[in-house]
């Protein structure tokens, strides 16, 4: 029989005995609503923490250290290689020349040195002490500032603070909202590095200590405390809305890179530096951060930057272990929507050998006007999957309706405790298409035995059949 | 097998083919038996018999005499036990269940007591049920059922139900279905046996048209049936069976 006969018969068959059928198709769409509801559950919360982790610069940032810094040297944590006569050579600086050799590795897209320094904020009469950091001009793209109250730096050279939302609230009278301090200075107190004159400069002049530049060749030199006003153009989302910037560059204000750089800040590689001597080519970087051009070409820098004698260390794999929990849940999620549906095959296994019976002497003149076994085996194929095509779009349906009612349910449950409720929900096409080619290869497989037994049938016997 | 039978029909072949050896049916010691319980029920024990192309023969006899089960065997419904049994020239027992359905869409029509129309389709859509098995294109099946329905005088009832007609209207319909696809035998398991007198009266001289038309070819009727005054009235030939055995025969034309 031709595909359209067998569809006509099929739909014609199933439309005889309706209540029944309508009740076995929606057995296989609540089936199906539940595989959809618990995977799109499951998928959501993994593209939430994708997000996250996204907006953190996780996925694609690596963090250089020299061999000897912690916590990623040989005494600290991260990374071991084997201990070998390399590893008691002096460690190779991290120089001007080695980030422009890192710069120069494929799929590199920038190479900035991490500045990060403890400093006193102070807005007259509140002040806090606080971890600064400077932040590149291609954070303002990179979804890590995402919510920002106010806007990024001006130019690479403001003067301008951007404030973690927490700490805005601490420097604020309890009442205001953090916003309020935008367009306000604060003033940061920090320890500076104040270059010690050679010998020969000492003779020429008397003058006053100066900060160290960048070529200077400096004796050594001393820390004093330093003070510098800032303009606030941006304050973060606060942690328990779920914004602010986290992972490798989290602190309590951020300012432009260059600005960072230029504060000569005393940084904690920089004793270590005074005390072991080291050949280095200009500024010397107590950590390099490099930006890559996407996240799987983190592992092939991760593994050249090990090469070239420095630390280095991504979240690659901590992400990977999430990506494989993740698949893990969601199989846990997928086998337990799976169950409702291995419980409505068997209702269509019910209703399909019901219908044999029922239609026992109908399949004996079906088989003496012409019908072969095939036919009869492929029109019983043919209802089971015209209830499983129906269940599975009526489920996915469901399944929608039963997904949005769990994030409305969870977005009023977050917003009474005080949290900006995230997106935990999400249906991706493949889970819609992958759920209807279930739900029929479930129903055919279901429609296995019935369509046999009906093919089966002796055509004599069917005939007798009252 | 299907495309070899449209490919005759569509060269025209006169309607009342016959095997190589001028039979349209030849039963070679065609058995039945099946078990009940513990006893062998002989249904057809070792029957030959011969039905010529174009020839009525009626089969007469007794309940539990054998006739149906042998009718059920030309019809490639049943397979014999043993022996041999031909239409047109080919051996149905060899047949795969495949031919053996083609053969019961092409090459026969059957008629039963109790008409057998399915109750949920209208009189053209259980008319139409051979050709969707046959794989008949679309566009030509209006016209075939038309014609099946027209030629034993339904045509004002097509959209009605089984259920809404009387029993000769839908023994009929049960005769239009089995002529739709022009098989070359009609195998008629009493198509009176459900009715009256008068309606059987009826559906016996549409029976003995479709036999001898006033034009053109006719074909090979082998009916089944208890009532001895219809079978001398329209048969050729009376072949009675008692205990799955011919016991008589009897030529009338």
């Amino acid at each position: 029989m031709k595909l359209g006969d067998l569809t006509e018969l099929a739909a014609r068959n199933l439309r005889e005995a309706v209540l029944r059928n309508s009740l076995t198709t929606l057995g296989i769409s609540v089936g199906v609503a539940s595989l959809v509801a618990l995977l799109s559950l499951g998928v959501g919360l993994q593209q939430l923490v994708d997000r996250s982790v996204a907006r953190a610069g996780l996925f694609d940032t690596i963090s250089v250290r020299s061999r000897q810094s912690t916590p990623f040297g040989q005494d600290g944590g991260g990374r071991r290689s084997p201990r070998n006569a390399a590893d008691l050579t002096p460690p190779r600086p991290l120089d001007d020349a080695a980030r422009r050799e890192i710069a120069a590795l494929p799929n590199v897209l920038e190479v900035n040195p991490e500045v990060r320094f403890t400093a006193e904020a102070r807005r007259e009469p509140i002040s806090q002490l606080v971890m600064v950091a400077g932040m590149a001009a291609s954070s303002r793209n990179s979804g890590t500032l995402d919510g920002l109250n106010g806007h990024f730096f001006s130019s690479p050279d403001a003067q301008e603070a951007v404030l973690q939302g927490d700490l805005a609230k601490r420097l604020i009278d309890v009442g205001q909202a953090p916003a309020t301090l935008l367009g306000q200075e604060i003033t940061l107190r920090f320890a500076q590095r104040q270059a010690l004159p050679s010998p020969s400069q000492q003779a020429a002049t008397d003058a006053p200590n100066q900060a160290i530049g960048p070529d200077e060749e400096a004796m050594g030199y001393s820390i004093v405390p330093s003070e510098k006003k800032f303009l606030v153009v941006g304050v973060t989302p606060t942690s328990d809305s779920g914004g602010g910037p986290v992972g490798f560059n989290n602190a309590g204000i951020y300012l432009p890179l260059a600005v960072a750089e230029k504060l000569q800040v005393v940084q904690q590689s920089d004793l270590r530096d005074v005390a072991r001597s080291s050949q280095a080519e200009g500024t010397r970087y107590a950590a390099l951060n490099i930006r890559a051009s996407s996240p799987t070409a983190v592992a092939a820098i991760e593994a050249s930057v090990t090469h070239m004698g420095f630390a280095a260390f991504s979240l690659i794999d901590v992400t990977r272990n999430l990506r494989t929990f993740f698949a893990i849940f969601d199989m846990f999620l997928g086998i337990f929507g799976s169950l409702a549906l291995a419980v409505a095959s068997l209702g269509i296994i019910n209703t399909l050998v019901m219908a044999i019976l029922e239609r026992r002497r109908e399949i004996g003149v079906l088989k003496a006007l012409g019908a072969a076994d095939r036919d009869v085996r492929q029109l019983f194929f043919a209802e089971a999957g015209v209830m499983g095509v129906a269940g599975g779009l009526f489920g996915v349906l469901l399944g929608w309706v039963i997904g949005r009612a769990i994030q409305f349910a969870t977005m009023i449950y977050l917003k009474r405790q005080g949290v900006t409720p995230p997106n935990i929900w999400s249906v991706p096409w493949w889970l819609v298409l992958g759920a209807i080619v279930f739900a029929v290869l479930i129903s055919l497989a279901s429609g296995i035995y019935p369509a046999s037994r009906a093919a089966r049938l002796d055509p004599v016997e069917a005939l007798r059949y009252e | 097998m299907k495309p070899l039978h449209v490919t005759l029909r569509s060269m025209n072949v006169p309607v009342t083919a016959t095997s190589s050896n001028g039979f349209a049916i030849r039963a070679d010691r065609v058995s039945r038996h099946y078990h009940m319980g513990e006893t062998l029920i002989r249904a057809v024990d070792e029957i030959s018999l011969e039905v010529g192309a174009g020839e009525f023969l009626a089969l007469l006899g007794a309940s539990g005499s054998g006739k149906s089960t042998l009718l059920n065997l030309m019809a490639g419904l049943d397979r014999p036990s043993s022996g041999a049994i031909q239409a047109l020239g080919r051996d149905l027992a060899s047949m795969s269940s495949e031919d053996l359905a083609t053969h019961r869409n092409q090459t026969i029509g059957i008629v039963f007591q109790s008409f057998q129309l399915l109750p949920r389709m209208t009189l053209e859509e259980n008319v139409e049920l051979p050709l969707r098995l046959g794989e008949t294109p679309r566009d030509d099946r209006p016209a075939r059922v038309r014609e099946a329905l027209e030629r034993v005088g339904l045509t004002a009832r097509t959209r009605h139900r089984p259920t809404e007609l009387s029993g000769g209207e839908q023994q009929r319909a049960a005769i239009a279905r089995a002529l739709v696809n022009q098989p070359k035998i009609l195998l008629a398991d009493e198509p009176t046996g459900n009715l009256d007198s008068k309606t059987g009266e009826e559906i016996m001289s549409l029976i003995a048209q479709i036999h001898r038309p006033p034009s053109g070819a006719g074909r090979t009727i082998v009916m089944v049936t208890h009532e001895r005054v219809l079978a001398e009235r329209y048969a050729d030939r009376i072949v009675t069976l008692s205990d799955g055995a011919i016991s008589r025969e009897e030529r009338l034309r």
